[in-house]
Parts: C-alpha cells; structure tokens; sequence
C-alpha cells in the first residue's frame, strides 16, 4: 500500500462536488496529457503533458501539478460523506488517464481499499493489456466514442478510432466494470441522426451495455484557447439546439435497446 | 401501503386570477387603524394600560373598513387596498412622516400614500409623541448604549421601532374549541381571582382584557358574515353566491366556535393569522406546523366524503394568497435590511412528532404543492429533515428550490433538538419545534422567544481595535492599547474580546430597555390568550407570561472577522511580512482605494479630537480642510505600492470557506466571541440570551457602514452572509464551502444559523440532480449544519449581470462541472450559460 500511496503522477486540476460524470457526487481528478487533439476540446491545457501557463482571468496560472496518489486521496477523502449519500466516488478524467497507467491504477486502486466508489472518463485509447490492469479497481468506465468512421475521427481528433472500438468491445466481454458509453454531440462532427445512430447500433452490440449519454458540445472552453495562445477553431459553431438534442435521443432509442440521457 | 399520498395536484384559474388582482397595483398604505386606535386611546387616558389596548383593539375591529376580494374562499383583509397596510403610531411614527413624501419612490420596497392619507395619519400621530414604546425604550437605556447605536455598532430596529412578533401561536386551540372556548377557560380563571390576592389588580384586568379581545375578534368575523350574506344575495353568478354563502356560514361558525369542517378550519386559522397582525406590528408572526394541526380536519373530511384533495389544495392556495396580501411599511433603512415586502411568516412541514416519530404527511405535500402554485414569497416555507424524512418529500422541496424561487428552506432536527434542549426545553417540546421568521427556531404555543432583537456586526469592534475604542473621535469602546504595541497575537486576540464584550453588554442593555417599554406600554392580551402560560399565570407575553423566554439577537460578519484575524495572525505575528502599522494605514486609507464617507468621517473625526484636545476651537470648515489635507499628503507612492502588495498577501492568506482545517476551526472559535459571550445574560422576562447567526439581508446595509477590514474587504462592501464564506471566497464548490461552516458550532447559535449556497439550475437537473443535491443536504445535516437554503439563479439574473458587471464580481456559476466568475467569461460563453438556465426542466 505504501507503494501505491507514493505513487507520482501529474494533474492539471481536482475538482469537486461533481455531479454530471458518474454516479451521484464526485470528485474528478484529471490527469494530465492526451493521445488526442480534439477540436473541440473544453480542456485544451489537458492535452500536453507537459507543465504550460494559461492566462486566466487575467492572471498567469501554472498548469499542471506532479503529486503523489496519498495527496490526491486527502483531498478525495474530503467528500467522503457526500459519496456515501449519493453514491458518489472518485472519477479520473483527463486528458486521457491512461497515458498515466501507474498512476491512474495506483489511484483507482487506493480508492477501492478504503471504500470509495471508482469512474474513468478515457477513450480507451492505449494496449489493452493497460486497460486489463485496471479494470478490477473500476466500477464505472464512462467511455467516450466519438464516432465510428476512422476517416472522419481521424481528421476532428489527429487519430484513428480502430483500436479504440477494439477496447470497447473487449471491456465490454471482460464483464469486469459497467461500461456506459458516451457521445460528445459535435455540430459539423457527429450530429446527423445517421452518425448518432451508427454509435448507438455499434454500442448496443457490446455485451453488457445499457447505458448511453449524448453530450451536447458547449463552448465553455473557448476562454481557454486564448489563454493558451491557441486559435479556436469551433468559434462560430454554435451548440445544439434543445430540439435537436432531443431528436438524437429520440433516433437512439428507435435503432437501439440503450436507456439514452442527454447530459452526464 | 404508503402513509401519505405525494400526487401533484393541478393548479385552478381561481388562483391564478388571485394572485393577479394582488400584484395589479403599488400596495398602499392606510389610516384606518391609526385613526381608530387614537380615538380609543383618547377615551380611555385613565384606564390600565392592557384595558386601553384591549378597547382599543376591539374598537379598531368594529370599525375598520372590511372587503372581501373577487373570487376568494377565505375572506379577512387588514387593509381595502390589496397588499396594503396598517400603521402603528403607538410604537414609533416620526419615521413614517419625515418618509412620506420619499416612501413612494424609494427603491426598497415602496408604497403609494394618499395626500389625505398623510393628513389623516399627521393628525392621529400627534396624539402618540411621548407616548411610544420607542420613546420610553430610549428613555430606558443607558447613555453609553445610544453612543454606540449612533455609531453604527448594532441595531436593535426591528422592536425599537415596531412590536415584537416573532410567535407562533396555539393556533390548533382556537381551530379546535374557538374563542368560545378560550373565553370559558379565561372566565374561570377570572372568577377564581380573590380580591385580597397580591396580583388581583394586574390579573384580574388582564382577563377582562383578554375577554374584550375574543368578543372582538368573533364580531369582526360576524362582520364578514353578514357582508358575505349581502354580496350573496346581490350576486348573480349561482356558483359565486354559493361560495359567499358558504363564508358566510363559516364566518358565523368560527372562529368563535370550533371547527367542524376543513375549510371552516382554514378560515378559523385565517383570522388568527391575520388578526394577530393588526393587534400589533410585529412580523414573523409563523404559521408553524400548519400541515400538522390541519392534518385531523382535511382526513376527516375525506374519510367522510366532504372533501376532495383537488378542494382542500384549492383551500391552502388561497391562503397562501392571504398571507401574501398582508403587509407592513418598515423606515427605509429596515426596508433596505428585509427588502421584498417579507412578513416572514415561516410555516414548517414534516419532522418529528413528541414521540420522534416521522409526521410526513398529504398536506406536507400540499403545501410544497401551494407555493409552487402561488410561486409567491409568502409563506417563507421550511422543511424539517432529519433521519427519517422520506426522500420523497426531499426531493419535491428540492424540485421546488430548482424553480429559483428560494424556497424552501432546509432545517436539521439533528442539531435544532439538542439545542433546544441545551437552552431548558423539554424533549417533547424540543421535537415539536418550529421555525420562526428567518431561521429561529421554537416551541410553538409556549414562547417569547423576542428573535431577531438586534443586528450585531461582528467586524465594528475589530475596527475598534485598530482605532484603541475611538470611532469617528470619539471614545466610544475600551481603550485595548495602541495596536502597534501588541505583541502577540494573542494580545491582539484578546482587545478583539474585550470590544466584543464590552458592546455586546451595550446591545444587551438595549435589547432590555427595550423589553421593558414593551412590558409596559405594549402589552398584547389577544396574542396572550394563545400562548402558555399567560392565561394560568394572568400575565402577557411581554410581561413575562410564556413559558419560555429568550431574546436572539444576530451576529453576522462570521466569515469577514475570522478571515481577518487570521490574516493578521498569519502576516503580522506568524511570517512578519507587514508591520501593524502598516496595516493599520492601510484600514485607513481603504487600501489606498476609494476615498469613501467612511474613510473621511474617520479621519475627519480624529482631528477634530486632536483640535478639542489641544484646546482648539475649531469649526466645520476648518476641520473638514484639515482632512482634506491629510488625505492629499499622507498616501505616497510608497504607501500605495504597500497596500497593493498587502492586498496580494491577504489574497494569498487561506480563507474560511474551502474546507481548511486550520482557518475552519479559526472561524469556530471566532464565533464564540460573540456566541458564549451573550450566553451569561438574562432579559426582563427572566429569559436567556442566545445568538443567531443570519443576518438576513441586513449584511448589504451595514456593510455600507463598515470601515475596511484586514481581510481585504473595502470600506462599503458588503460583510458575508450568515455563516457564509466571503462572498467570492470559497473557490471549491459547495462541499468545500458547506464542509467548512460545518465546522462552526450551530448547536451553541441556538436562536438560528444561516447558510446560503447559490446554484445554476442545471446542477438541479433531471432525477439525478435532485438526488444528488437532496444528497448534498443530507450530508451537510450529518456534518452537523443546522440550515440551508438556496438561490438558484434565474436567467433574469445572469441577464442583469451582463448589463452591470458591477454589481456582480463575485456571481459564481457552474455548469456542466465547469465553474468560473460569470462576468469574467466572454459574451459568447455567458450567453450559453443564459441558455442553459432553460433547460434541465
């Protein structure tokens, strides 16, 4: 245990009192580093690994932080009694956790030994040998799939979505973690019926999964690129209307036998 | 089977057109009582004091202008005019007068004033100078005590200058055996007073007084018996004449007899409520456990086929409308401290029977229902939640918060009944307790519990510090020492606790003379006849006649004053980064920041003290351009640079409010200073002292009277709220911030403890959101918090912030687990913030 208290790793924030990514309550922890380049990313300073500055309201802020897992868990511990009334936990988000293997597993794992509910938002986008290590030390993987064209991911995210799929399916056969899958809806990306029902079709065919969350794209890290000194550039996308959101839920329910909700 | 039906009921058009005709115009203010009251107050100079209001009151009931209002079930208004109201020229007036020409436009709460309306109230006034409880309570306190009013340390305003309210009567009594009934018991009474007896003379005049009260109160409901009796027969609407027929029988019915239907439970329930409100003008006159004493007239009724859930809910809608359409002028000052018109008549569902036993039951439901249908402030509507509250019930109050409306408000029967009891309550009446007004909570039926005596800011005395007890020049505190000579925090610590001490003793001199003008120049036999043990022991409540006594006062500024000290104890005596004369400066050049009327009064102050002492006679003028000068000459581009950095090192200094646990349990024992501190005095009454912490909105006015403080806060801004972090200060979202005032001990505030948490609705959206947020409640009640409520912000909110960022610097929002200061995002993200408000609904 000691080893896993000390384990080191690199975050950008912990934030609390979340309540749209898992089960009731929780704390996001979010690691540092991405294996993709998402235009329409919300957390643009997730992406590098390395320590960068952000212009924040004005302010330059150092982001980026190594710690320890046992530093991580004081904070986590904080919130105990809010996760035992709602049902809440931990939650590692990113970037993508698991371009921190050791670390993601040693947090997951420090969680479970005292109680604590575990999520992962990832992509799954790494070995699955990396993702077999965890999977014993997580209740919930919230998994993203964006889209099922490699072309299409491709050109929005800098990679191919194959391998992803691929893990998708085999966390699924694991049968070891409630899988629920989760669509970031992007206008000009992903958000035909057509492209929604293609994920909904392909998530309804891994085993065990019920569960699918479509996600409205939202502007709200714009602030972010400038403050990175990075161009936007979904600028003049606007976010999906109500209407349309509702429409795409209606779409999954009648091509799937997924219980669908917009929003986490 | 379940023990209690939570289907939503259907809102009627009668509501709707209610609450219309309520809103269509200014309310007004009237003179009918003012003149009525005069009247009798002139023919009965001689008679004992409880005689003269009993007439007085009977007289104001025979007379006074009566309506009933298109399409109401339940019928009694204290003024024609909807939302109007009554004034009170026998507890203070000159305020009203020197406001008439003012009140119409000013910007909290306004009222429209006739011109013959002014003259009729300048006519009847004149007969109340020297005679007010106002005047006698001056006349009472001590010199020292005024000084420190006139300096803005604490005010007692609320009774100083109105009755006291702040009751929750026998209100299941009267329902049940009427004034009738009331008025058999007292006779009894009556006629078991010998006249040899000691107290024959104040008794025996206080059941006659008592008497005069219930035969009025039964003639005024006769009244609108035989005007509903009139309107029927000239009505032509077969439905409508139907209803007026129905109020007239239960007007001929109760309240003198008792009730025997649920809607002649209403009405009984009606005219007390309202009653008690033109007896005198205190406010916080709460319902209670409405859905408690109700609850046998509405089962029995649907048990016996009278009644369908669809009436009974139509019956509670239209007195959550009555108790809408009373209304109270306060001065502009008050106005300002209790903005939006609020009577704060607090009416309580769920908790505990004697027994600890969960009470939850159809009406508890209904009454969350009723204010979603008035959707107005009144009643200030409380939920009990304890161990086992149903969730059920949890989550349609939390249904309720997501609408914006900021009800209701969440209490902690886990903290509230062992303070209670901490304070001499019995077990069973500890667990019977109800809310009053803000937050305070009581037994219902057995206290003069004088809440809400007085706003006490925490962050005065600390000035004082600063300033060796001088305010303004004058010497108004202890002289503590020079604070550039303390060595030690602790030295530091303790001039903070003398200040405290010494005008906490003065607000409790205040408080008391207070009670004393009230004991004698106010006493109330009809609230009396409602309340043990007035009747057993022929005494009124303001002479002592409840079982229990208690005067709360209010501290607030919690999280201003803990900050401070802990930024003192941090730079000045722990690290050593600034000396105590720097921060002295600082305070008193508001951090080289806006030269305010703070600011100037000070200094102007100090050197008029230092002509007088070195014997110069100087006038106005020559002292006003002596501070002219200093503030020119004494900041220098050195001592601005200095406050720059001094306020970089406060950002810096841990706050209270982000789950801290050195500053948290700083802020605990910051606390103390004024909660232990009150805990050793006792009221006229033979009652305790005990502390509030809410400050109500009154942390806004008088903040605009504190000078700058050592936690970064400018001169004029407003102190915190309640037990509340600094607004802007907590930065880890609301289980950092309620984890860390937790920490506070709510137990020993046991006049009240407030806590308020503002939320973007789409925290509260979906079923999940409501478990989650009703999770969050629950889990700040096992932390031992004792109340929360909540703004949600309502998109005409965000909208205005967009317009005047000015006014909102420290308006957090979160969305989607994104959380950031909404005038510091660009337009785009703020309009989609705006956006977001609509949906999750």
């Amino acid at each position: 245990m000691e080893n896993i208290l000390q384990t080191r790793g690199r975050i950008f924030d912990i934030q609390r009192y979340s309540i749209h990514d898992g089960r009731g309550i929780r704390t996001i922890v979010f690691l540092k580093g991405c294996v993709l380049r998402c235009r329409w990313c919300c957390n643009p300073e997730s992406q590098e690994f390395g320590i960068q500055t952000m212009r924040v309201a004005g302010k330059t802020k150092v982001i980026g932080q190594d710690v320890t897992v046992e530093e991580v868990m004081e904070v986590v511990e904080k919130d105990r009694g809010y996760y035992r009334r709602s049902g809440g936990g931990l939650t590692l988000s990113g970037g993508e956790s698991l371009c921190q293997p050791d670390f993601a597993q040693a947090l997951l794992m420090a969680a479970k030994s005292i109680g604590i509910n575990t999520a992962m938002e990832s992509m799954g986008c790494a070995p699955y040998e990396v993702i077999e290590r965890i999977l014993p030390y997580l209740d919930t993987y919230l998994m993203d799939i964006k889209h099922t064209n490699i072309a299409k991911h491709k050109e929005f995210t800098g990679r191919a979505n194959d391998l992803m799929l691929l893990n998708a399916r085999k966390i699924a056969e694991s049968g070891m973690t409630n899988l629920v899958i989760r669509v970031p809806v992007i206008p000009t990306f992903n958000d035909t019926p057509e492209e929604i029902a293609s994920i909904a079709r392909f998530s309804d065919r891994l085993p065990g999964v019920s569960k699918i969350h479509l996600l409205p794209y939202h502007r709200l890290g714009q602030d972010k690129y400038e403050g990175l000194s990075r161009e936007y550039l979904m600028g003049d996308i606007l976010p999906p209307e109500n209407e349309h959101m509702a429409m795409l839920k209606k779409t999954v329910e009648s091509v799937s036998r997924l219980k669908c909700q917009i929003g986490g | 089977m379940k023990k209690y039906n939570s289907e939503r009921i259907p809102k009627t058009e009668r509501i709707t057109k209610l609450v219309e005709h309520l809103y269509a115009k200014l309310p007004e203010i009237e003179s009918a009582r003012a003149i009525l009251l005069t009247e009798s107050f002139k023919q009965t100079e001689n008679e004992p004091m409880i005689i003269r209001k009993a007439k007085a009151f009977a007289h104001i009931l025979e007379q006074i202008p009566i309506i009933i209002r298109e399409g109401e079930l339940i019928v009694g208004s204290s003024t024609i005019a909807p939302r109007g109201c009554q004034t009170y020229p026998e507890f203070s007036y000159d305020w009203m007068e020197k406001e008439f020409d003012t009140v119409e436009t000013r910007e909290a709460d306004p009222f429209y004033i006739a011109d013959q309306t002014k003259r009729e109230l300048l006519e009847a006034d004149a007969y109340w100078s020297g005679k007010t409880t106002s005047e006698l309570a001056t006349a009472y306190m001590a010199p020292e005590t005024i000084k420190a009013m006139e300096h803005n340390m604490f005010t007692p305003g609320n009774y100083f200058y109105n009755g006291v309210g702040h009751f929750t009567v026998q209100y299941e009594k009267v329902i049940a055996v009427g004034f009738e009934g009331i008025m058999k018991e007292v006779e009894e009474a009556l006629a078991g007073c010998q006249v040899g007896d000691a107290d024959y003379a104040t008794r025996s005049r206080f059941y006659e007084a008592v008497l005069i009260s219930c035969r009025a109160v039964i003639g005024y409901a006769d009244r609108y018996a035989r005007l509903a009796e009139k309107e029927a027969a000239g009505c032509s609407d077969p439905i409508r004449r139907a209803e007026l027929l129905q109020i007239a029988s239960n007007c001929s019915r109760v309240p003198a007899k008792g009730a025997q239907t649920f809607h002649e439970a209403c009405q009984s329930f009606w005219f007390v409520q309202q009653l008690l409100q033109l007896e005198s003008s205190g406010h916080s006159i709460s319902p209670g456990r409405f859905d408690q004493y109700m609850y046998p007239y509405y089962r029995k009724d649907l048990e016996e086929g009278r009644l369908t859930r669809e009436q009974a809910q139509e019956y509670i809608d239209c007195i959550w409308v009555k108790l809408n359409d009373l209304n109270k002028c306060r001065d502009a000052e008050s106005a300002k401290g209790f903005a939006g018109y609020s009577l704060f008549q607090n009416l309580i569902v769920g908790g505990q029977d004697e027994n600890g036993r969960d009470v939850t039951n159809d009406l508890s439901f209904m009454c969350i229902e009723a204010s979603f249908h008035v959707f107005l402030p009144q009643p200030s509507l409380s939920i009990r939640v304890w161990n086992g509250s149903p969730h059920d019930l949890l989550v349609r109050a939390a249904e309720l918060t997501r609408t914006g409306i900021g009800l209701p408000a969440y209490y902690n029967d886990e903290v509230i009944i062992p303070s209670l009891m901490s304070m001499g309550l019995t077990l069973e009446d500890a667990r019977t307790y109800n809310i009053i007004g803000c937050v305070e909570p009581q037994k219902a039926g057995k206290t003069n519990g004088w809440h809400d005596a007085a706003f006490y800011n925490m962050c005065r005395p600390l000035e004082l510090v600063f300033q060796n007890g001088i305010d303004c020049g004058e010497q108004i505190g202890p002289a503590t020492g020079e604070v550039e000579d303390m060595q030690t925090f602790e030295e530091f610590y303790e001039a903070y606790k003398t200040q405290m001490e010494y005008f906490i003793s003065l607000l409790v001199n205040a408080d008391n003379a207070i009670d004393q003008a009230h004991a004698e120049r106010a006493p109330l036999p009809f609230l009396a006849c409602m309340v043990d043990d007035c009747i057993k022991r022929g005494k009124t409540c303001e002479q002592g006649g409840a079982v229990y006594n208690f005067t709360g006062p209010q501290g607030f500024g919690i999280a201003n004053v803990a900050d401070s000290l802990y930024a003192i104890k941090t730079l000045v005596y722990d690290e050593k980064k600034v000396s105590m004369a720097d921060y002295k400066k600082a305070l008193t050049f508001n951090y080289g920041k806006e030269v305010n009327e703070l600011v100037v009064a000070q200094i102007s102050g100090k050197v008029a003290r230092e002509f007088a002492m070195n014997g110069v006679k100087a006038d106005s003028a020559t002292v006003a351009s002596a501070t002219q000068e200093i503030l020119r000459q004494s900041v220098t581009a050195e001592d601005q640079r200095k406050f720059k950095e001094l306020l970089e090192l406060i950002e810096n200094v841990p706050k209270f409010g982000n789950d801290d646990e050195i500053v948290d349990k700083f802020a605990r024992d910051a606390a103390y200073t004024y909660t232990k501190p009150l805990l050793k005095y006792y009221n006229p009454r033979g009652g305790r002292f005990q502390a509030g912490l809410y400050p109500v909105s009154a942390n806004v006015p008088l903040g605009a009277q504190t000078g700058a403080t050592p936690d970064g806060r400018l001169a004029g801004v407003p102190v915190a709220d309640g037990v509340s972090p600094s607004a802007g200060k907590d930065v880890h979202g609301p289980t950092a911030a309620a984890n860390s005032v937790s920490t506070l001990d709510h137990g020993i505030a046991s006049n009240g403890t407030l806590f308020n948490q503002k939320f973007h609705p789409s925290a509260l959206s979906g079923e999940e959101g409501l478990d989650n947020f009703v999770s969050l409640i629950r889990t700040y009640f096992d932390k031992k918090g004792s109340h929360m409520q909540f703004n949600v912000v309502s998109r005409e909110t965000l909208l205005d912030a967009q317009k005047h960022p000015e006014n909102y610097k420290h308006l957090v929002v979160r969305v989607a687990g994104y959380s950031a200061l909404f005038t510091t995002l660009s337009k785009s993200l703020q309009d989609d913030i705006i956006r977001r408000t609509e949906q999750g609904f």
